[in-house]
């Protein structure tokens, strides 16, 4: 991802930081420009506790490697791992990697909680994206 | 308004062409249907041609110019179109919207992907590209990874097996057997599905659609050139098209792709008929899930209920209601905007009686067209 | 009186356990494990890094304490920072939302770079220069695989909010014994660190946490016997225990503060994990002597007294970080750890 857009969208992905219509109240995240149920272009941030469950959830097999070996992602050299849509308790959904548990131990419905670990680093010499993941409570 | 019929069809064999290119593969095509329609190149007016990604799978942009000439027309109208692995069924309906509005008389629309340039890892990134990049595929979501979501959320919500899921792939694999374009021609079995490596729980290679290169295109004409001009017009009785939220998370219910939903009902609207009407259909089967969601958002049957509704072999040829009678994506390939037109060619085929082994002596066929995991839908209604 | 406001601390899940790596390297588990005192580690998740740990820790001690925007500075003393340019610092204060109105830079001091961010901030502290300061020691440890400190080599932090106000931990006095000592060292652009074998025991390790201690202990003219707890940097089970009996405190003294059996040395998270747990448990009016340790060399020693204050803190203690684990293969350890690239 370029640098740019990588800072861009720190207050989303540290402090998942999103939007809420100061018209009708709805909330969203990420953060949105028009308010989707009333119209309404004027949304303030809003940060949102990192408590939610699960939706559903899948368990990624797939060897995604790269036979140059430069672009190898953190999520690559973490197969298998737990893909999930999750419901944060304020009611947007998001979809996240669930850590620090075995396989086994995912079921829809279960609740999480957000913490905050490396996303993607591209090399060696490439900036670390550091962002939200969550943890079975 | 103006009736619009297809009049010719053309497209290359499904599979991995090494030895051709992109713009070569798409000639093939659009050359084909242009002679099927008995047509010279001078005779076409507009070029509308669905591809996802020259950009990222062969650094080449600005297609529309490129294959035009490449075609051998002059100067015509060229447009690009991209929706995503509904490209194809973009382009058509960008076709179809040409001549309904008096514009032009005779259009051809095309799909083409060339997808097998860079290595495995790096086409699954592009393919990733159709879903909400900073949000879905950043967090590591992969396509599979997001049909199985929904897979797993519906065999939790209405008991769907695995079974039945490996039961579209397997229908879907006898039917190609009959097509020659299919880039497999290979029996499977149900437990061979099963047995396949797991690429995102529950789905395993064999429910997942593949990598392929290939072509298709279609020539259209207004109701007066294709009386003139052909014996056997298919009509395009009904077109629709929708978006819905990129991201799969985003959606109140995420089994619903809403985009199909509302086009498929714009498209019943305008051809003034029910769900029960349709013959034989060609659906979006990128993974074998995706079959079945269409066949609920379609309202072949009712919410939940595929599963159960594909054991009872209604969905094959002979069956009340054909399903992906040319093999689907799974079996004759998907060669991602190419897909929507091959889709179309296909229910062409069975209204003119000419898909041999497969017809299904259908007169009122539908297809269904899918970007991503539901951005965006386009749904075509055609009939004798 | 300045001092300690609140604390926390992260260990990450996955342990190692001495036997799953003296088999990879045909060493006796029973001897390791007797003379480093020590029966498996820490090690990060592959999504874990200094600045991840930092950020947990920290979050923990600053949950509901004050407003984010009071911490005037952020220090977190590591041998592991992601970054040799672009300081953990900045990236630890976004994700803790503190604002733009602080200042930080990253210190290196090998284990002791903990201490000494408590050090700094206690100075910016008292000085008014600054409300609060937010001061950590956080590492994942790197060895060169096969060599001794493969066993001890860990991962884990704690971080603690300084300031003047509400402060459940006053830190009485601070004093330092500081020297030009190459016990162990890591060339810069060097992947793993070298040390100096037995060399690090006396003339480094014993040397400087007795001098210190000793010289702490003469200017608050305190005694062993007026702590309540003692914590010592831990790079082994063995050493703490050593230095304490030769400055003549007592194993009861020791023992709550002591970690590194069940977890390993976590570098500059070493003594603070230790100090954390202390706190975890500390009742008011209890005084407690900690000395950390950094080869290069040096060692920073405290006296602190708790307060009644503490009494308000609940934080996420040190113990439920421990007892929350994860056995996994050598294999899985090199691949967590980045080895297998």
């Amino acid at each position: 991802m370029a640098v740019p857009k990588i800072w861009r969208k720190i207050p989303e992905y540290y402090n998942l930081m999103g939007s809420k219509c100061s018209e009708c109240g709805s909330l969203y995240f990420p953060a949105r420009y028009v308010c989707k149920k009333c119209g309404h272009f004027d949304l303030k941030n809003h940060k949102f506790n990192g408590k939610g469950k699960i939706i559903t959830y899948t368990i990624i097999r797939t060897p995604v490697s790269d036979p140059e070996l430069e672009n190898i992602e953190i999520s690559a050299r973490n197969i298998p791992y737990v893909l999930a849509i999750i419901k944060l308790e304020e009611g947007p959904k998001l979809t996240a990697q669930i850590v620090d548990c075995s396989l086994d131990e995912v079921a829809i419905g279960k609740k999480v909680e957000v913490v905050f670990r490396k996303i993607l680093e591209k090399s060696r010499k490439g900036i670390i994206q550091y962002g939200y993941k969550f943890r079975l409570v | 308004m103006r009736k619009v019929a297809i009049i010719g069809v053309g497209m290359t064999k499904f599979g991995h062409h090494w030895d051709r290119d992109l713009v070569n593969l798409a000639v093939e095509a659009g050359s084909k249907s242009i002679r099927d329609a008995n047509l010279h190149q001078k005779d076409i007016q507009a070029l509308y041609i669905g591809t996802m990604s020259g950009g990222l799978f062969i650094n080449q942009e600005h297609l529309g110019s490129m294959i035009s000439d490449y075609s051998g027309f002059k100067n015509i109208p060229s447009t690009r179109v991209e929706a995503a692995c509904a490209s194809g069924g973009l382009a058509l309906r960008q076709a179809y919207l040409d001549i309904k509005s008096g514009n032009s008389d005779i259009v051809v629309a095309g799909g083409v992907e060339k997808m097998t340039d860079i290595g495995s890892y790096s086409i699954t990134k592009v393919l990733a590209t159709a879903s909400d990049t900073e949000r879905e595929a950043a967090f590591g979501a992969t396509f599979p990874g997001l049909y199985a979501m929904m897979a797993k959320l519906h065999m939790y919500k209405y008991k769907t097996t695995e079974e039945q899921l490996a039961y579209v792939s397997v229908k879907n694999h006898k039917n190609a057997l009959y097509n020659k374009y299919a880039q497999f021609q290979k029996k499977i079995s149900v437990d061979d599905v099963l047995n396949s490596p797991l690429i995102a729980d529950p789905l395993k290679l064999l429910d997942a659609s593949p990598i392929t290169d290939g072509a298709a295109a279609v020539i259209l004409a207004s109701e007066k050139k294709a009386r003139e001009l052909c014996d056997t017009p298919v009509w395009i009785s009904g077109s629709g098209h929708a978006t819905d939220s990129i991201s799969l998370h985003d959606r109140d219910d995420l089994l619903t792709l809403r985009a199909s939903v509302a086009a498929a009902k714009q498209a019943y609207l305008q051809s003034k008929i029910q769900p029960k009407d349709i013959q034989m259909a060609e659906v979006h089967d990128c993974f074998t899930i995706a079959e079945l969601l269409a066949l609920e958002d379609l309202g072949f049957v009712k919410k939940g209920e595929s599963g159960k509704f594909i054991e009872t072999g209604q969905t094959e040829i002979g069956g009340k209601i054909p399903i992906n009678t040319s093999g689907g994506l799974k079996a004759k390939g998907h060669p991602v905007g190419a897909t929507g037109i091959a889709q179309v060619i296909e229910a062409v085929l069975q209204l003119r009686g000419d898909a041999g082994k497969r017809n299904t002596n259908a007169e009122i066929a539908l297809t269904h067209n899918v970007g991503g995991s539901g951005g965006t839908s386009v749904v075509h209604i055609l009939r004798r | 009186m300045a001092g300690i406001v609140s604390w926390g601390s992260y260990i990450p899940k996955y342990r190692l356990k001495v036997e799953d790596i003296a088999k990879v390297w045909g060493n006796n588990a029973a001897q390791i494990k007797n003379s480093l005192m020590i029966t498996e580690k820490s090690l990060p998740g592959i999504d874990e890094d200094t600045v991840t740990i930092a950020v947990e820790a920290a979050r923990n001690a600053l949950a509901d304490t004050i407003n984010p925007k009071d911490v005037g500075a952020v220090y977190i003393g590591s041998e592991s920072h992601p970054y040799a340019v672009k300081p953990t610092g900045t990236i630890v204060a976004e994700a803790l939302s503190l604002g733009n109105n602080y200042t930080t830079a990253d210190f290196e001091f090998a284990c002791k770079a903990g201490t000494a961010t408590i050090q700094v901030s206690l100075g910016l502290v008292k000085s008014g220069m600054v409300n609060y300061a937010l001061a950590g020691g956080v590492d994942t440890a790197q060895a060169t695989p096969g060599d001794i400190l493969e066993y001890t080599a860990a991962a884990g932090g704690a971080v603690f909010l300084i300031g003047l106000e509400k402060v459940a931990a006053e830190i009485n006095e601070t004093f330092s014994y500081t020297t030009d000592t190459p016990d162990f060292w890591r060339r810069q652009n060097e992947k793993y660190p070298v040390h100096s074998g037995s060399f690090t025991g006396r003339p480094a390790y014993y040397k400087h946490v007795i001098e210190a201690t000793k010289l702490l202990m003469k200017k608050v003219q305190s005694k062993p016997e007026h702590y309540d707890y003692a914590i010592f940097h831990q790079p082994n089970g063995k050493f703490p225990l050593r230095v304490a009996k030769k400055l003549g405190f007592t194993k009861e003294q020791i023992m709550p503060g002591l970690l590194v059996n069940k977890i390993g040395n976590t570098y500059s998270g070493s003594s603070l994990l230790g100090l954390a747990a202390v706190l975890d448990i500390a009742k008011p009016g209890q005084r407690i002597l900690l000395t950390s340790y950094g080869s290069g060399a040096g060692s920073d020693s405290f006296d602190i007294t708790v307060t009644e204050e503490i009494l308000k803190r609940k934080t996420k203690s040190v113990e439920s970080y421990i007892i929350n684990k994860k056995y996994v293969t050598y294999p899985e350890y090199l691949k967590n750890t980045g080895y297998l690239k």
